[in-house]
């Protein structure tokens, strides 16, 4: 039985008939399956949460303890059932924890592959590639002008501008969960071993990450800083939505970085009133998006989350069968990327 | 070309007059001439042509990307030369770029059927930042929030040298400036532009408050029309070897190219200020007349004599080779008229002494400008003091202008595109209609005169309610009205309805309107100038 006869969409989210059970679900249910840790995937109040370890933790450390009545960390490549179906998880290279969710049931198996990437991420193993009938993706940067530059490039940004303005203190906004960490790792990859400041949304999930034993170098909250001025000339991490408030403005001397996929846009760079603006995204860029398609070779491509109508074009134009899966919470426009994890 | 691109780059990510003019100063003393002359030149607009059109650049990238992706991208990064320098397939990087003055000289020698072949091979061995600004450079579109005024003011500063001595010294030296920087430097001598017809900046006017006119006292002011046209500098020598003349705009462009029907007449050595019109012999035609003229570059002869091109003066800053701009306006005011009406190449057909009017009290003035505005060749009244010197610039208390009221209707959005540049994450170009029966026409497009908050607002409206999509353009449910305000109607072939507004701008949000209550074409044809 084709997979558009017992997967659906409703106001809650994509939910599989025979196997009763929603995947990113926006609100509570029963049993719900979480790709990963970012908010637009992962919410609590469920009755039952299936996710790998680190998204369970991502979620509790979000959430509380109690985020959902029962917890189950699911291992890679383990099959699990629900009723006649068979659910198996595999990495997507998105984040911390991040996976993918394949679901054979009838003779057919879709993957619902989250959000995804294909570059290098020393926090998560890489994306796997799934073969399946149905490939549901993401289209966040699903644009032929998205083109996301290496890290390593952006990162020399960074420093460079720390070279040419010593006194100036570098306030990146970066979003807590998977950029921070990722900005952090690149930056002690690239030779910068200086402590690296933090607002306090960023700390407990980057305590989560060093549990993990991933080595983020020497971490100082702001808060602990007693005279701000010897931040001139510094690195100090916040999310995005703390560069513009009260909480800047006792930093000194501020030059502001903005570090999103989006940055490639120069009117969105400046729209966020980004000094710096580094390109760096957990997303694919539209070449990888491409790739990925051609190398999962499904025979049906759903589109979600970001650009789609481009993606359905290029997917059809590609040979494959292509359609956007309209979901709840996932909105197609720019409203949604204010709201959405971490781009 | 590193350079140039990198300045821009940074340029554009910052804000603040200050640091943006720290960065040119350091660009100008760290490139070598001629690359920072051409850099001035093209962030002050002062480029004379493209060195490639649009056309060609959206031709070369349609050759080499899929149309229908390059619609979706474009849509969505909201500008040409960005969404080009992105989707560019072609990238060997090389070690090296040529210099700015190279990759110019290379655009201004080739010929024409080799341009697209120039510019293809520069876009592939640049990256995405300096492709951008290689278009924007060639296409003359480069829009960085540094103003040709400050730009002056940058090179006055660079130079510790008097704003005004560069104000001068603009319109007679050409990129890629080399004296000029040399003189700024103190490296070399003040550049001679003795033999260049150069554009004098105008003197400006503010709008009048109530005040102004409560007080009006009629011996010290002289009143005019406001007269519907575009403010104009004709200069004018003929008597050296080689004759010179030039019409400039209000800005300093030199527009003489489109207007010989007027140039050709004029002889002798003055600098007169005054409005382009379009004129029949004494009678003044419509803007809608003169905005056929503007839009030619070179106008054919037919065109010239259904629509003449003439000049009201109103002042002479330059009379017989004297420079009168020292003198108050009661003295230049009667050299202008001798001059105009008494010497034989002041007498001219396309010239003509613009009126003074008369008031003797503040209710006299106010019934005049009601007067005036039934006129609708007149934007309403100027008042100058009868004492005031020509000062460049907008001095106080000198000049006031008069406008006559905006007019006003309601109308319905029909549709919606998203804005450049900065507002390219926006839907803030609005296309709205009237009713004619039970259908809307549309009537005009707008994008300005709400403030940020609102804008957020009707960019909500539009993607709550969007209908349908061509393109780049939203179809909104015909539900929301517009309050629009226009300084004036004209009948347009270009528009299903008939008619074009002037200037028109959102006034005022009608929320709480029902759209069946909006303005219908009939009372929007009423307004039509005649
Ligand atoms: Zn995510
Ligand atoms: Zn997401």
């Amino acid at each position: 039985m084709h997979p558009s006869q017992w997967m659906k969409i409703d106001n809650i989210g994509l939910y599989c008939k025979p196997g009763d059970f929603y995947i990113d679900p926006m609100s509570p249910v029963q049993t719900a399956l979480v790709t990963h840790g970012h908010a637009d995937h992962a919410r609590e109040g469920h009755k039952h949460v299936f996710a790998s370890h680190e998204t369970l933790a991502i979620m509790r450390t979000r959430y509380g303890e109690e985020m959902a009545d029962e917890q189950q960390g699911v291992a890679m490549q383990t099959p699990l059932t629900f009723n006649d179906v068979v659910v198996t998880f595999y990495p997507a290279g998105h984040i911390l924890g991040s996976t993918q969710i394949l679901i054979e049931y009838a003779g057919y198996s879709v993957v619902v592959s989250g959000d995804y990437k294909r570059r290098h991420d020393p926090t998560c193993p890489p994306f796997e590639v799934i073969p399946c009938d149905v490939f549901i993706t993401e289209a966040t940067f699903a644009l032929p002008v998205f083109r996301h530059p290496p890290i390593g490039d952006e990162i020399a940004k960074l420093l460079h501008s720390l070279a040419v303005f010593p006194s100036r203190c570098h306030l990146v906004g970066a979003y807590a969960l998977g950029k921070c960490q990722r900005v952090i790792l690149a930056l002690r990859e690239a030779g910068y071993d200086a402590p690296i400041y933090l607002h306090g949304a960023q700390i407990k999930l980057c305590q989560l990450y060093q549990q993990f034993d991933i080595a983020l170098g020497e971490l100082i909250p702001v808060s602990e800083v007693v005279d701000k001025q010897t931040l001139a000339g510094e690195i100090v991490i916040a999310p995005p939505s703390a560069l513009a408030d009260r909480w800047s403005r006792s930093l000194p001397n501020v030059r502001t970085v903005m570090v999103s996929g989006w940055m490639q846009i120069r009117a969105r760079a400046k729209q966020r009133n980004a000094e710096l603006p580094l390109i760096i995204s957990d997303h694919c860029d539209w070449p990888e998006l491409l790739q990925t398609i051609e190398e999962v070779n499904p025979t049906e491509v759903w589109v979600t989350h970001g650009r789609e109508d481009a993606l359905i074009y290029q997917a059809r134009k590609m040979g494959y069968r292509a359609r956007a899966l309209s979901m709840v919470g996932y909105d197609e426009d720019e409203q949604g990327e204010s709201f959405h994890g971490s781009v | 070309m590193e350079a140039f691109s990198e300045l821009l780059e940074q340029l554009y990510f910052t804000s603040g007059n200050n640091a943006k003019a720290a960065l040119i100063k350091d660009y100008l003393a760290s490139t070598p001439d001629p690359d920072r002359g051409w850099a001035v030149a093209a962030i002050a607009g002062a480029l004379k042509f493209d060195f490639f059109k649009r056309n060609t650049v959206k031709k070369l990238i349609t050759e080499r990307v899929d149309g229908e992706l390059f619609a979706m991208s474009y849509d969505y990064v909201g500008e040409v030369s960005e969404t080009v320098a992105h989707l560019w397939p072609d990238y060997e990087p090389s070690v090296k770029l040529p210099a700015l003055s190279e990759i110019i000289d290379d655009f201004m020698g080739v010929s024409r059927n080799k341009v697209s072949g120039t510019l293809a091979n520069y876009l592939s061995i640049m990256t995405p930042a300096q492709r951008w600004a290689l278009l924007k450079l060639g296409t003359r579109g480069l829009r960085i929030g540094v103003s040709a005024r400050s730009i002056k003011q940058i090179l006055a500063d660079y130079g510790n040298k008097d704003i005004s001595d560069i104000e001068t010294l603009w319109h007679g030296v050409k990129p890629p400036y080399t004296n000029l920087l040399l003189w700024l430097e103190d490296k070399g001598p003040k550049p001679d532009i003795s033999d260049v017809l150069t554009f004098h900046p105008v003197m400006l006017s503010h709008p009048i408050e109530e005040k102004h006119i409560d007080d009006f006292c009629p011996h010290l002011w002289q009143i005019e029309n406001k007269y519907d046209g575009i403010r104009v500098q004709l200069a004018c020598n003929t008597q050296k070897a080689e004759s010179q003349k030039a019409l400039f705009s209000r800005t300093g462009d030199d527009i003489s190219h489109a207007f010989p029907d007027l140039l050709e007449a004029i002889s002798g050595n003055l600098v007169l200020d005054g409005e382009l019109l379009v004129m029949h012999k004494e009678s003044i035609d419509t803007f809608n007349a003169l905005q056929q003229r503007l839009n030619k570059k070179k106008p054919s002869n037919a065109l010239m004599k259904t629509f003449p091109a003439g000049m009201i003066v109103y002042d002479a800053l330059v009379i017989e080779g004297i420079d009168l701009t020292s003198l108050p306006l009661a003295e230049r005011r009667k050299k202008l008229q001798d001059y105009l009406t008494q010497t034989e190449k002041g007498i001219n057909p396309r010239l003509h002494l613009s009126t003074t009017l008369f008031a003797a009290s503040a209710d006299e003035l106010r019934a005049l400008h009601q007067k005036v505005c039934q006129n609708r060749a007149v934007e309403g009244l100027m008042l100058k003091r009868l004492d005031s010197y020509y000062v460049p610039g907008r001095p106080k208390g000198k000049w006031y202008k008069w406008k006559r009221d905006a007019f006003t209707v309601d109308a319905v959005m029909m549709y919606a595109q998203r804005g450049h540049g900065k507002r390219s994450s926006f839907y803030s170009d609005y296309t709205f209609g009237a009713w004619q029966d039970d259908t809307l026409l549309p009537i005009g497009k707008a994008y300005s005169g709400f403030t940020d908050d609102e804008l957020k607002k009707l960019d909500n409206w539009v993607r709550r309610n969007a209908i349908g999509r061509f393109g780049p353009v939203r179809e909104v449910k015909k539900e929301l009205v517009l309050e629009v305000a226009f300084d004036a109607v004209h009948t347009s072939s270009r528009h299903k309805s008939g008619v074009a507004l002037r200037f028109p701008r959102i006034h005022r949000i009608r929320w709480d309107k029902p759209a069946s209550e909006a303005d219908t074409l009939e009372t929007i044809v009423s307004l039509i100038d005649t």
